[in-house]
């Protein structure tokens, strides 16, 4: 055997171990999210009922009931963050890709990014500092703010995003017909780009929905169903929370099928996210 | 007049988009502005220094405050799962971008989105009652007891085997920073001009010579990019860290035994927290959270910008 | 050098390309067409004719398109590259291939672009890395603008210098065939004319394949012509012969400009 074949033969030893590697490691890196989603399943499907849906949660130590005031807390909280986020978002993305000279874009982008990046407690903490402080109280309009905080970046970046797939042409024509910028954009642009704009919403909502840490001294949680928002306000994270770090074998069940309803919330969006995302104008 | 019309209605119209958008710097600043002020009672009291490296947090008995223990848990939890995660997700991104077959490197980035996707307290509820356990029965005890018997110098670095502490929090949040290097790693990648892989490809490279000549020097940037994005993540992570790590600031911390990080302490003290000195104490933490993921963050965009740059210039 | 008799150094039989169900080249039977030793031919032809195809199928470039096809031999010293058992990787390194687009490796010192293709087969020894891509550059007319800066960035040279430190990486590795996509079509005239001045030195070591859509290039550099149209090889023939004597009317019609 010559020289040549042995460095050959080495060289495809390399290859081989690499190619070994690189799929050991992605089996590796998605070792956890299975083991998570498989577990979820699992144990959610099991804990999961009507009554989940329907029964507000029992007092500690009792069995039974559901963990409604989880499910429409979340729904109220997230909504009205979402109400607070969409008008600066939208806003801050149109200006980003509809006036792209404008001088105020470079800050815009760099302080989205730099919001984007932040750790969730902190819009917690802020709502904390800005509503709960003055107000005197935990509610649920300050978690609504903490998630609206939260969406306000994300809302503004997938906007600019999918405002920037829009063709050129769809502008041009609208222009050209004598149409002033604004009804071009409000009339021409934005309806092109509904599905994106609706997605864009859609992940932004999912996100905030997941999210606890901005809502532990902002919403708080309530063990009754509220629909107040001046009130502390139950969400299925927070609650999910409690429940999990709580001695009772009852509540360890719910906490499993919030975390599989948890799951399926993002698996559908992100879905959904994914199909609108595929279609071009 | 018509014209003047419309030109006047263009003004309002970037105007009224103007002010909603400045909302997005207002926020920005008054993020920064408000959590500083917030736990300026704390910086004032012990001096910014004095507050990040002492050692002593007692809200109680000494009434002192220093954020060291966070400061040293966070760095430790957020690095040890980077160099965990850091390399099954360059593997990952390698594989979707390079050696699966189309419809699997679909699932992968599916997979990848979701894993991003999937809330931080699922991940700490799975890790509460399937990892934590596990990890307490199969590894930590007989790594424990073996210790005992054959290095007792290894205890006080292993010590406590509870389950809850450094160990649980570091895997825990190794696997869901992958997505953050692994997304940015495949986009860098995929952006390598094709000319180049057929370049290597033509010198009679195999495929991971390809992968080492052609690409990975190209897609380095973005690669790096995404560590610290990934670190960035690590860093502010807040419920699955608070749910495992056994939340306790005593120094020196073990491998097994329990810990605390910065956004984890805020998590578990806030609601309790009923003096002003405390609450302060807790909000200066957070400021101090805030700079280290501004720092991490901006050094992900400076990294990337100067890959984007570079793959411009090639092509 | 005495220069060898003309023998098939390549040969392409019956050679068909699809991607997908559509035909890139082949259209009637297949693409036949010999490949002299130490000569340079030249591929011509409008621009989406199949002349890329054609050329990436001689060193199995294809195999990297998942839709591509090929169908039909290719020999390479009377060996079919496509049998059974041929390691794609060992015929890249016999035919060697120069793109369209200068691709330096662009983080890479320009010796280390040079050396890359010999780094891989396992030569380590500095003395022969360091004659090789001596020799290398001189082969492909680059020494002398580089050999005070061999280690500074390849980014750093012009379009027409990182073209040539292409040829230099593929000629380091001693390929008995050099296949090359329009190498000029992205350079100023001044490199051009130091690569075709290039390519009738590099006969003398190579035989080379050239895609050109310049006719006046291929009448200048090219020993035998090949002229494709719609996916077909039209016709063959010394280069000389195909300029003055066209036998297909639509080669004629393409040389006298019909076409552009
Ligand atoms: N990767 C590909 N996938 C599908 N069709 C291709 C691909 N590459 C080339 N083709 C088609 O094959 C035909 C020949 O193309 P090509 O060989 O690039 O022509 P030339 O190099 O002569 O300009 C064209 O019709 C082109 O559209
Ligand atoms: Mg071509």
């Amino acid at each position: 055997m010559t020289a040549k074949d042995l460095a050959l033969k080495r060289r495809y030893r390399t290859e081989r171990l690499m190619m070994a590697l690189v799929a050991l490691g992605t089996l590796l890196a998605f070792l956890v999210l299975f083991l998570v989603l498989a577990y979820a399943l699992f144990q959610g499907v099991g804990a999961l009922n009507l009554d989940f849906f329907l029964k507000d949660m029992r007092p500690p130590g009792e069995t039974g009931g559901g963990l409604r005031q989880a499910i429409v807390g979340t729904l109220i909280v997230d909504g009205l963050g979402l109400l607070i986020a969409l008008p600066f978002g939208l806003a801050a993305g149109v200006l980003l890709a509809e006036y792209p000279d404008h001088p105020v874009n470079p800050y815009l982008r760099l302080l989205s990014d730099t919001l984007n990046g932040m750790p969730a407690i902190l819009f917690g903490l802020l709502a904390f500092i800005l509503i709960v402080k003055p107000m005197g109280g935990f509610s649920g309009l300050s978690g609504a703010f903490a998630l609206g905080f939260l969406m306000i970046p994300i809302l503004a970046r997938s906007t600019e995003g999918v405002l920037s797939l829009v063709p050129k042409e769809i502008r041009e024509a609208g222009l050209a017909l004598g149409l002033p910028r604004w009804r071009v954009i409000l009339s021409l642009v934005l309806p092109t780009a509904r599905a994106g704009l609706i997605t864009g919403v859609l992940l932004a909502f999912a996100r905030a929905a997941g999210e606890a840490a901005p809502l532990l001294f902002t919403a708080f949680g309530s063990p009754l169903l509220e629909l107040n928002p001046l009130k502390p306000m139950d969400t299925l994270p927070l609650r999910l929370f409690a429940f999990a770090i709580s001695p009772y074998e009852d509540w360890h069940r719910q906490a499993w099928a919030a975390g599989l309803v948890l799951f399926g919330l993002i698996t559908l969006t992100s879905l959904l996210a994914r199909r609108a995302s595929r279609r071009r104008f | 007049m018509r014209r003047l019309y419309s030109h006047f209605g263009d003004r309002l119209f970037a105007f009224f988009l103007l002010l909603l958008a400045l909302g997005v710097v207002a926020l920005a600043l008054l993020m920064a502005y408000e959590l500083y002020r917030g736990g300026s009672l704390a910086l004032g009291r012990f001096g910014l220094l004095g507050f990040a490296l002492g050692r002593e947090w007692d809200p109680v008995v000494q009434k002192a405050f220093g954020a060291w223990p966070y400061i040293l848990g966070t760095f430790i939890v957020s690095f040890s799962a980077l160099f965990l995660s850091f390399f099954p997700a360059l593997a990952a991104a390698i594989f979707a971008a390079e050696y699966a077959p189309r419809w699997l490197a679909q699932i992968i980035n599916f997979l990848l989105d979701l894993m991003a996707a999937v809330p931080s307290v699922v991940y700490g509820l799975w890790g509460i009652f399937v990892l934590a356990p596990w990890l307490r029965d199969k590894v930590q005890l007989p790594l424990y007891m073996w210790a005992a018997e054959h290095l007792p110098g290894l205890l006080p670095l292993l010590g406590v085997p509870t389950g809850y502490g450094l160990m649980t929090a570091v895997l825990i949040l190794a696997s869901m920073i992958v997505p953050y290097t692994a997304a940015l790693a495949r986009d860098a990648i995929a952006l390598v001009p094709k000319e180049h892989r057929e370049a290597a490809y033509a010198l009679g490279a195999t495929r991971w010579e390809v992968m080492r000549l052609a690409i990975l020097p190209l897609a380095r940037g973005g690669i790096i990019a995404g560590a610290f994005l990934a670190l960035a993540r690590a860093v502010g992570e807040t419920m699955a860290v608070t749910m495992v790590i056994g939340n306790s600031h005593k120094l020196p911390y073990t491998l097994f035994g329990g810990a605390a990080t910065m956004p984890s302490v805020i998590a578990n003290e806030f609601t309790e927290a009923v003096e002003d000195l405390h609450l302060s104490a807790l909000i200066a933490v957070g400021f101090l959270l805030f700079l280290v993921s501004m720092l991490v963050n901006s050094t992900a965009a400076y990294v990337l910008r100067r890959q984007e740059r570079l793959v411009k210039g090639v092509l | 050098m005495v220069q060898e008799a003309v023998d098939v150094h390549m040969e392409s039989r019956n050679l068909v390309v699809r991607y997908g169900n559509r035909v890139g080249v082949g259209v009637g039977g297949g693409v036949s067409l010999p490949l002299y030793r130490h000569r340079i031919t030249a591929l011509i032809g409008p621009s989406g004719c199949g002349k890329t195809t054609f050329l990436r199928a001689l060193n199995r470039m294809h195999d990297l398109t998942p839709t591509a096809r090929v169908e039909g031999e290719v020999l390479l010293d009377g060996e079919n590259i496509y049998a059974p058992g041929v390691d794609p990787v060992l015929v890249r390194r016999r035919v060697g291939m120069v793109f369209q687009k200068p691709t330096a490796f662009p983080t890479m010192s320009i010796y280390d672009n040079v050396a890359a293709g010999l780094k891989l087969v396992g030569i380590r020894d500095r003395k022969r890395l360091d004659e090789a891509v001596e020799r290398a550059l001189k082969g492909a007319a680059l020494w002398d603008e580089v050999k005070d800066r061999l280690r500074a960035p390849a980014s750093g040279l012009s379009g027409g210098q990182q073209q040539r430190l292409t040829i230099a990486r593929a000629l380091a590795v001693e390929p008995e065939v050099l296949l090359m996509d329009e190498p000029t079509a992205s350079l100023d005239p001044i490199s051009t004319q130091a690569i075709e001045d290039l390519l009738l030195t590099l006969k003398e070591q190579v035989t080379v394949v050239i895609v050109t859509h310049n006719m006046q290039q291929a009448a200048r550099v090219s020993d035998f012509t090949a002229f494709f149209l719609n996916g077909e090889m039209v016709e063959f023939g010394p280069t000389e012969l195909l300029f003055t004597k066209p036998k297909d009317p639509r080669t004629e019609a393409y040389i006298s400009g019909r076409f552009g």
